[in-house]
């Protein structure tokens, strides 16, 4: 009877139920579609963190950023009387020095020791961020142009202006007019253990032409470029590079996952040499470290925090509230708009259903009051209107099923790229960073930033919400229409017109 | 056997306080034929409602073989509509979602039938009051006169020990209307039932054994009328 009942009610009903079971629909797509969309959102987060610290890469460990003394600025160049070649007036400059990047600070190599002893690390490696500048050009002469009296002799040479008048015009230099040509050129140098590759920057990155770097690689002067940058600088395999004055072979070539990420460097170098030849013997400004289980990563960055008291210890939760650009636009929107919108939907899904089950109900008054004068228990009532509900619940849940799924689909067919960004946590801007020398825009890449495509996965945990969202309706909206049905006077209902 | 004893309904409809039935004493043996009338408003629904286990009286007492009505909670009232009770309405009271069969069924439902059992009764119901070829019709397929039919079949297929008609005949034609009544009085003879109708057509009270007439909430037995 209950079944026969229901299924003529509904049939006999329709338009009842098809507005409850639409509404539910709406509401049971749009949580299917922005659960995926926001699953989405946090796999291109979990990606963009990924290009940018590494794979593998659980928790990073740096040094917060110290005002550089002015003695200790880096960058400096420093051009005594005898550098460079001078000729006809004019000084021929090429220097270069290798540098801690302004962004990282240096800290004790034995700190690495400290990490890998701690318990849950399942790897650690180190790295030294560094910066080449190369200073090239012309300048004139010291004397040069100074007075005009010995004005004569350079200009003779150096330039057609030169004259005897007293008011000589400045000459010497590239442009013999007194001017001077120069261009200062910058790369970033990672000093990386060539030995371990699980953990840290050369995880994330695929090789494009030689190889990498391997534990032969330690104390030679060999380096690997980025693709990119090596393109950009008409580098190649095999060619050399100079690197803080010495001179590198290029062993390989690499591009990686991401543009520009943190760990991504121009040029890649064995981690002892870097510390030799940058002066910074022993030290090293990050280290990458991968927990031995992933659910054991806040536990591991408390221990970390407590064995290195001044280091910064960032775990991958902790970098994801630094990634910026469009990926945490769609993050914050499909947290708070879609969020809030599926509420919204959702709740007034359950509205629609509880309005129209209980206008239903008082439609019927007088059917009810007449089962119950044929000895239909309230309960037999309730059940009944209750089923009625769940039912349409559970049709408006797989329309919805449908609905939303169609929706996802779209989105990956569709498939909008997010940009993603990544501030470095060792980026901190102290008080002394930009004024201290080492000038020229020699700002290391601070941020990084990497397209991803979202992808909206549909995963059965979803649709099993998904699917109890809709017996939740059915149920509240059949709870309260069957509560209103049973306190129906029988009498009561029977003398109802209807 | 019904037994009525000082049995007072009020109703609290807007601050006025409406007495429908005023200290009713009344008892109706087995297998009786009763007509109540009386003019609109006098009590007479609210009275079967009373020996139809409906609703409790504000005081007094209704007793119903061994049960006492006015006592008992409304799952036991229900179970007792269930088991002895019919009841036919002036407007049918159909399930307009549900095909005749089916309507003849929902009174076997709340006992427990078995669907097969409960296929074959309701058949047999319906083909008692000659609607053997209706079985699948909705009440709005069928003509007033056959709707009533379906509900005596469903008021019948339970073998209730009493019947109790609310102006059965009010909404149809005169030539209907002797036909649901022949079909009534036959039930009543051939089954024993005790058959109580409310009724504002003398023709049809006539033919009752005892006639009762109420009043703004007061019972007065009429004389019985030579046939
Ligand atoms: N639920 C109720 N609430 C308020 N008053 C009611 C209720 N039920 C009945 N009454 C009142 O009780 C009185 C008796 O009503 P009842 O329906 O028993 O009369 P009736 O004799 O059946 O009339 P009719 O011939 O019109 O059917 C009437 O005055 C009616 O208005
Ligand atoms: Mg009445």
């Amino acid at each position: 009877m209950f079944g026969t009942y229901l299924r003529r009610e509904l049939v006999n009903r329709r338009k009842q139920t098809v507005i409850i079971s639409i509404g539910m629909a709406l509401a049971i797509g749009l949580v299917i579609l922005v659960n995926s969309i926001s699953a989405g959102v946090q796999g291109a987060q979990a990606s963009v963190l990924q290009s940018v610290y590494g794979v593998g890469t659980d928790i990073t460990i740096s040094q917060a950023a110290v005002a550089p003394t002015a003695g200790a600025a880096p960058g400096a160049f420093a051009f005594g009387s005898g550098s460079g070649a001078t000729a006809g007036g004019t000084t021929t400059l090429n220097q270069s020095t290798l540098t801690t990047s302004r962004t990282e600070t240096v800290f004790d190599a034995t700190q690495l020791d400290t990490v890998s002893a701690t318990s849950g690390v399942s790897a650690a490696t180190a790295t030294l961020s560094l910066t080449n500048m190369t200073f090239s050009g012309q300048l004139p002469s010291q004397a040069t142009g100074t007075s005009g009296t010995t004005g004569g002799a350079g200009g003779a040479v150096g330039g057609q202006a030169g004259s005897s008048t007293t008011q000589t015009a400045p000459t010497g230099g590239p442009d013999g007019a007194g001017g001077s040509s120069f261009s200062v050129d910058n790369f970033t140098v990672l000093g990386l253990d060539p030995t371990g590759a699980s953990v840290g920057p050369l995880s994330a990155v695929t090789l494009a032409s030689g190889r990498l770097l391997t534990a032969a690689d330690v104390g030679t002067d060999n380096a690997v470029l980025d693709s990119s940058y090596a393109t950009s600088a008409s580098l190649a395999t095999g060619g050399t590079i100079s690197i803080g004055g010495t001179t590198f072979t290029i062993v390989g070539t690499v591009s990686s996952s991401g543009s520009d990420s943190v760990t991504a460097s121009d040029v890649y170098i064995p981690l002892d040499v870097a510390q030799t030849l940058s002066s910074n013997v022993g030290k090293i400004s990050n280290i990458y470290v991968t927990a031995s289980s992933s659910s054991g990563v806040d536990q591991l960055a408390t221990s970390l925090k407590s064995a290195l008291p001044t280091a910064t210890v960032s775990t991958q939760a902790d970098l994801a509230s630094t990634v910026s650009g469009s990926l945490s636009t769609a993050s914050s929107l499909v947290s708070n708009l879609g969020t809030w919108l599926s509420i919204l939907v959702l709740a007034a899904a359950f509205l629609i259903a509880i309005l129209f089950t209980i206008s239903g109900v008082t439609r019927r008054t007088r059917e009810f009051g007449t089962l119950k004068a044929v000895g239909w228990s309230n309960r037999r009532i309730v059940s009944q209107v209750a089923g009625e509900s769940v039912v349409q619940g559970l049709i408006g849940g797989a329309i919805g099923i449908v609905v939303g799924l169609v929706g996802v689909l779209v989105v990956n067919i569709i498939a909008p790229t997010l940009s993603g960004s990544a501030a470095a946590t060792s980026a901190a801007t102290g008080p002394g960073g930009g004024g201290a020398g080492g000038g020229f825009g020699a700002a290391a890449k601070a941020v990084a930033s990497t397209t991803v495509t979202l992808q909206a996965p549909v995963t059965l945990g979803i649709i099993l919400i998904a699917v109890g969202l809709a017996v939740l309706g059915g149920l509240l909206a059949g709870a309260i229409g069957g509560w209103r049905a049973a306190r129906l006077r029988p009498a009561e209902a029977l003398r109802s017109v209807g | 056997m019904y037994e009525l004893k000082n049995v007072t309904k009020t109703y609290n409809a807007s601050k006025r306080k409406i007495t429908a039935l005023d200290s009713v004493n009344l008892s109706i043996p087995d297998g009786q034929m009763v007509a109540i009338q009386g003019p609109t408003g006098g009590g007479k629904s609210t009275l079967l409602q009373m020996l139809g286990a409906l609703d409790r009286p504000t005081s007094g007492e209704v007793q119903l073989g061994s049960s006492m009505l006015s006592k008992l909670g409304d799952g036991k009232l229900a179970a007792i509509r269930a088991k002895e009770v019919g009841f036919v309405f002036q407007g049918f009271n159909l399930i307009p979602t549900l095909t005749a069969l089916e309507n003849v069924e929902t009174a076997l439902a709340p006992l427990g039938v078995s669907g097969a059992e409960r296929r074959q009764r309701s058949q047999d119901a319906l083909a008692s009051v000659g609607l053997s070829e209706r079985f699948g019709h909705l009440p709005a397929e069928l003509s007033g006169g056959q709707q009533q039919r379906v509900a005596i079949a469903r008021a019948l297929v339970k073998r209730p020990d009493v019947l109790l008609a609310d102006e059965p005949t009010g909404a149809l034609d005169e030539d209907t209307r002797d036909e649901i009544m022949e079909l009534l009085e036959s039930f009543w003879r051939d089954q024993g039932l005790t058959l109580i109708i409310v009724t504002h057509d003398s023709a049809v009270a006539r033919r009752a054994e005892r006639r009762l007439h109420i009043k703004g909430g007061k019972v007065t037995e009429l004389a019985a009328q030579p046939a």
